[in-house]
């Protein structure tokens, strides 16, 4: 398999990697490390990647699990990335501050949650996986998954209706 | 109608019971103008996943071009070497050539001739080697005086 091929291959996919890389990570600078990571070690696999029937949920499992050891490793140090320290490289502002502000809310309710809430969210609501690929990629089975699932949203809810109606009621 | 229906699938969407279909209608709703009043909290959590979801990874993935740099350096390595050996064996085939060219002696067509001259060349080196087994001799007497006096 040669680059070409390869690029051709993991496109279809880099972002989603990315993202989900992003959303456990937080920081920019961090996710694209992480997904440069796992790209370059789906490249050194390259000559056994035919094993694999779905390429992309191999992927997306490596990019939990790494995320996962990166926090891991990142606690022990005792350090927490905070959104705040990394620059923001979209442009936001030329949208209207309050929607920006409410998505926002939004990001902060969802980084509150626990991590594997979080990868359910970004797997499903985000990328709109089908629950049996999320099946594949976390290993849980799917009863479990929507229960989650459910949980989680409903803590969205919760604190977006706390926010959405905090002095009003 | 419509906004029943959406109520019915926003109660599904968070029993986690949704397709995928269903999640994109929420999606397009919400991101309508005319969402009704109450519903209008939930708008900015569909919003963010739509808006989420169009990052981009930009950076350049890195394919390990060290590994290209010694592919490279080995086809090289591997052509500088052929062309090593096969300059040599170009060079050495003709060095022999010249050697065996220089050192011709010459061949006897008449087989009389020879024959003697084969005889002449025999009879030389026996010659030498008779020489040489001469001081052999020598050995043999004074082995026999050891004899004498260890008397065997």
């Amino acid at each position: 398999m040669n680059q070409v091929v390869f690029i051709e291959l993991i496109n279809p996919f880099k972002d989603k990697v990315f993202r989900l890389a992003k959303r456990l990570l937080t920081s920019t600078e961090e996710a694209e490390d992480a997904t440069q990571e796992v790209m370059v070690k789906l490249w050194n696999k390259k000559d056994n990647l035919d094993a694999y029937n779905n390429i992309e949920a191999v992927a997306m499992t490596m990019t939990k699990n790494y995320c996962l050891d990166q926090l891991k490793s990142k606690r022990a140090d005792n350090l927490k990335i905070v959104h705040n320290n990394f620059t923001d490289r979209q442009p936001q502002l030329d949208k209207k501050i309050e929607d920006a502000d409410s998505l926002e809310w939004v990001e902060k309710i969802i980084g509150q949650l626990p991590e594997q809430l979080q990868i359910l969210i970004q797997l499903r609501d985000v990328e709109q996986y089908e629950f049996e690929e999320i099946a594949k990629i976390v290993n849980m089975n799917e009863t479990a998954i929507r229960v989650a699932l459910s949980r989680a949203r409903k803590k969205i809810r919760e604190s977006m209706v706390n926010t959405h109606s905090y002095g009003i009621k | 109608m419509e906004l029943n229906k959406i109520e019915n699938i926003l109660e599904k969407y968070f029993q986690g019971e949704t397709s995928i279909a269903e999640e994109n209608e929420l999606k397009e709703y919400f991101s309508s103008p005319n969402v009704a009043q109450h519903l209008k909290q939930y708008q900015p959590i569909f919003g963010y996943f739509s808006q989420v979801k169009e990052q981009k990874m930009t950076q350049e993935i890195p394919l390990q071009t060290k590994k290209r740099k010694v592919a490279w350096l080995s086809i090289a390595a591997s052509i500088v070497i052929l062309l090593g050996i096969g300059a040599f064996y170009y060079v050495s085939d003709n060095s022999t050539d010249n050697v065996v060219a220089k050192s011709e002696l010459g061949t006897y067509d008449n087989p009389e001739e020879a024959l003697a001259a084969t005889q002449k060349a025999l009879a030389l080196l026996s010659n030498n080697v008779n020489v040489g087994i001469e001081s052999v001799h020598y050995i043999k007497e004074y082995e026999q005086s050891k004899n004498k006096i260890f008397k065997q």
